[in-house]
């Protein structure tokens, strides 16, 4: 079994799976039975300042989408920050970190942007003994109207400024949390670094309605005949929040900056996809929500698997292995050719494929009497689609083809060398190889 | 195909009454394995259900949601250890299971919709992955020095003798017959058990180091408790039951009258089934498991008319459902409220009575009524005894037990079925095994 052992800015978590800050980290109760379960750390969710907590909305807080079988692919939410006494949470972060001093406890805190407000907060915290902070700069809902949460996050001049009173007023590392509600998360990002940053956390929740009661014609989830637009989390994020992660991996700006990888994160290969663009660590809250404490036992054991089939002896050996291959459409290699392949013996005959390309693609399979499919390679594209909409697992793959030979759709020979649209000849502003 | 020198039709009981390739085909796995697309839609299925009634319903507590999870996220290596974790038979406990009985019947899906997440063939599906890619996934413990005896290799005592060397234990296990497996080996339908998988079981869980087997011992013959108890410093029974019961019915001495587990032991260990000889009217006496498995198997080998007589109603036949149902389908008839009053032929068997029984809560009475069916085999099949106790305390016709399997005896411990407690299955088995082993650790650690 592989050591999981992760230091992500010197905070030593015995497994990179930290949960994030939201419901399931709003109290001792729940935190003390996470660590049990076993997750490396957590982010307690966020404390607000002093004098009376945010009231929470009575009714539903949560909107759900479903795939087949009533999966939960995406979840989002209305509830504000923790709606608990502070004095009460910190209380409750001093015991627990107390007992269970190989976990890390990060403490997410969202106050006013007004710099006695977190003068005020930051010594009473690392006061708890916590880790270490994170700055939610990305609550989409409620406290944004406020001016906190991602009213912040979406300006980077205040995650500056916020940032470095922190770094100023405690002494412990600091990760600013990345609103993905905005155009260009590298703005934000370089702003969080030049005020002094440990680290960055992405992403917080997306603006999102999840659907529409077409009876009462109110948005879900609804409060007495009226929504509100929550923030979206849970499988359906992971894809936005692993490309904002990797641009700011990959960004001249922003590359070696700590990242804590969030968004969708539901199995060790999740984890094992975040940390490889360049994530230190990663947080998970939906899959928690969904499946309980105990899930995390299966991103320990299958992470721990696959790093030893490929020889990693630890995490950090991971960390960033793919942002090298990140890069812009400029730069693929036009040259690389593929065919989509049907495997007869592992098809089903649904017919899924025929119907995607035929209809929507390049016409490039065909349906024999018997329904047996097969791909005309004079008119793949290897575009992909009929691989992604079979319901079996590799029975339709990408071959590429080797260099030499003839790709029949095109009937020119499969070029050896790489070659990409800067120096196409139907690039305008193509530049000429020398 | 080549053609058989006898068929179902030829009187008497003989062998080779169907071509090879049918029987190879009748003899194939019961449950096939999965494909892996198989595997990935089934376990797509599970809901990982929190404190999963599948897990309370499973003898041995495996982690079933867990390891489903683990199949489903593409390391099914991961979860064959969840799997061994609770339960080191987990291969053969996928084979064998009454999994519609236990795991599957308490699934929540089962319940919803009627149709259960298929956890045997899933359990299958990550142990036997497990098994063909890795050698043993334990390590032991380094080693105590101390030394315990387990008597019998069965499911409960390899169990046992596993968990023990794990924590660094010295174990013998001393086995009656020439091979170890116990009911594994000898006791089990050969279509849940292919591919001599008992004997590549035993083999790959010897990987865990510190057992020894000895084969041809037998407690109570060339072996007593009285000199283990002596040379171990703990000793594990699990015997299992060696007796076979009687019919106690007029005839019962004919030629072509035997024991149920006789026929099934002699199946399974058979290299050609071609030379089993098989009635072609087979009368099997019983309503267990042991019914089932040797009528089933008379009517694969070939058997023209096979029917299975019980004593009592369908609803008391220890038998699952699924299994009876499988004995109809393979073309066994299932006779009720059917007890045997004599076994008629010049020697052999060729015909025998059955009295019709009622029950009007005042226990089971003959009517008086009586049928003949033609019958060249009789099969008994009414159930095991207790062979050999030493001098331990008894509860019914088992050796009593407090606790993880503690008999009356200081240092001797007993597990499976020659034990009290549990019902006879081989889950139920290694559960106790693997217990008593706990205690056994604890004792000697102490």
């Amino acid at each position: 079994m592989a050591d999981l052992t992760t230091e992500f800015l010197g905070i030593k978590s015995p497994n990179p799976f930290w949960l994030a800050s939201a419901p399931p980290t709003d109290k001792e109760y729940n935190v003390r039975r996470a660590f049990e379960a076993g997750w490396g750390g957590v982010v307690w969710k966020t404390l607000g300042a002093e004098g009376p907590p945010v009231v929470n909305v009575n009714g539903p807080r949560y909107g759900a989408i479903y795939g087949a079988d009533r999966r939960l692919l995406g979840l989002n939410n209305i509830e504000l920050i923790t709606d608990r006494p502070l004095e009460v949470n910190l209380e409750e972060i001093t015991r627990v970190k107390a007992d269970y001093p190989d976990r890390a406890m990060i403490v997410s805190i969202m106050v006013p942007c007004e710099e006695q407000a977190w003068k005020d907060i930051l010594p009473r915290v690392a006061a708890t003994g916590a880790d270490g902070i994170e700055l939610n700069f990305g609550c989409p809902h409620g406290m944004s109207e406020r001016g906190m949460g991602a009213a912040v996050g979406q300006v980077p001049e205040y995650i500056e400024m916020v940032t470095r009173w922190c770094k100023q007023y405690y002494d412990k590392p600091v990760i600013v949390k990345l609103t993905p509600n905005i155009t260009d998360v590298r703005k934000p990002a370089a702003a969080a670094m030049r005020g002094g940053a440990d680290a960055v956390s992405l992403i917080n929740t997306i603006n999102s309605i999840t659907s529409v009661n077409l009876d009462t014609m109110s948005p879900e989830p609804s409060i007495d005949g009226k929504g509100s637009h929550g923030g979206y989390c849970g499988p359906a994020v992971k894809p936005i929040a692993m490309s904002m992660v990797s641009e700011i991996a990959r960004s001249p700006d922003t590359h070696g900056l700590p990242i804590s990888g969030i968004g969708g994160i539901t199995t060790w290969r999740d984890a094992a996809e975040f940390i490889s663009l360049g994530c230190g660590n990663v947080q998970v809250c939906t899959a928690a929500m969904t499946y309980g404490f105990k899930v995390v036992q299966e991103m320990i054991s299958g992470l721990s698997q696959w790093m030893d089939e490929k020889g990693y002896t630890s995490v950090e050996e991971v960390v960033g292995r793919a942002v090298p291959n990140v890069t812009d459409w400029q730069y693929l290699n036009l040259n690389y050719v593929a065919k989509a392949k049907i495997s007869q013996d592992d098809c089903i005959k649904c017919g899924r494929c025929y119907a995607a390309c035929e209809d929507t693609s390049h016409q490039a399979i065909a349906m024999s009497d018997d329904r047996t499919f097969t791909v005309i390679d004079e008119e793949c594209v290897a575009c992909n689609l009929c691989v992604d909409v079979c319901p079996v697992e590799n029975c339709i793959t990408m071959e590429p083809m080797a260099p030499g030979t003839i790709d029949p759709r095109t009937g020119k020979t499969v070029e050896k060398e790489y070659a990409n649209w800067t120096t196409h000849p139907n690039n305008p502003g193509a530049v000429a190889a020398e | 195909m080549s053609s058989p020198q006898n068929s179902p039709m030829t009187p008497g009981i003989a062998a080779g009454r169907l071509p090879q390739e049918t029987l190879a085909d009748n003899f194939a796995d019961l449950h096939a394995p999965f494909a892996p697309h198989e595997a990935a839609v089934a376990a797509d299925r599970c809901y990982f259900c929190h404190d999963a009634p599948c897990v309370t319903a499973c003898p041995t507590d495996i982690d079933i949601p867990l390891f489903i999870r683990q199949i489903s996220t593409g390391t099914p290596e991961a979860a064959a250890k969840t799997i061994f974790d609770s339960n080191i038979l987990g291969g053969m406990c996928a084979r064998v299971c009454p999994t519609e009985d236990l795991c599957e019947q308490a699934c929540v899906r089962e319940i919803a919709e009627g149709k259960p997440v298929e956890i045997g063939r899933l359990q299958r599906h990550a142990t036997d992955t497990l098994m063909a890619r890795q050698s043993h996934p334990y390590q032991r413990a380094p080693e105590t020095g101390k030394k315990v005896a387990v008597v019998g290799a069965g499911p409960a005592g390899l169990a046992c003798a596993h968990r023990l060397a794990m924590h660094g234990h010295d174990v013998t296990i001393y086995d009656a017959a020439d091979k170890p497996g116990g009911l594994n080996e000898f006791g089990i339908a050969a279509y849940k058990s292919t591919d001599n998988f008992a004997a590549a079981e035993v083999n790959w869980l010897l990987g865990i180091g510190g057992i020894t087997i000895k084969t041809g011992m037998r407690l109570g013959d060339n072996l007593s408790l009285d000199d283990l108890t002596g040379c171990f410093q703990a000793v594990f029974l699990s015997v299992g039951l060696g007796g076979v019961n009687a019919l106690h019915s007029e005839g019962e001495d004919k030629s072509g009258v035997r024991d149920a587990v006789e026929f099934i032991a002699e199946l399974r260990q058979a290299s050609d089934l071609a030379t089993l000889p098989v009635g072609r009217d087979v009368v099997v006496i019983g309503g267990g498991m042991t019914a089932v498995d040797a009528a089933v198997q008379s009517k694969l080998l070939g058997a023209q008319n096979v029917t299975i007589a019980y004593r009592r109603g369908r609803d008391a036949m220890s038998a699952s459902t699924f299994e009876q149902d499988l004995a109809a389908s393979k073309g066994v008839r299932l006779m009720f409220n059917l007890q045997p009053t004599a076994i008629y032929g010049d020697g052999a068997a060729g015909e025998i009575e059955l009295e019709y029984t009622s029950d009007d809560g005042g226990g089971l009475k003959g009517t008086g009524e009586t049928i003949r069916l033609p019958a060249d085999q009789v099969f008994k099949a009414i159930g095991q005894t207790l062979e050999t106790t030493g001098d331990l305390d008894l509860e019914g016709r088992k050796i009593a037990v407090t606790g993880a399997g503690r008999t009356s005896r200081k240092g001797v411990w007993a597990g499976g079925d020659c034990a009290s407690g549990g019902d006879d299955l081989t889950v139920t088995a290694v559960a106790e095994g693997r217990d008593a082993a706990m205690d056994i650790h604890a004792t000697l650690s102490a």
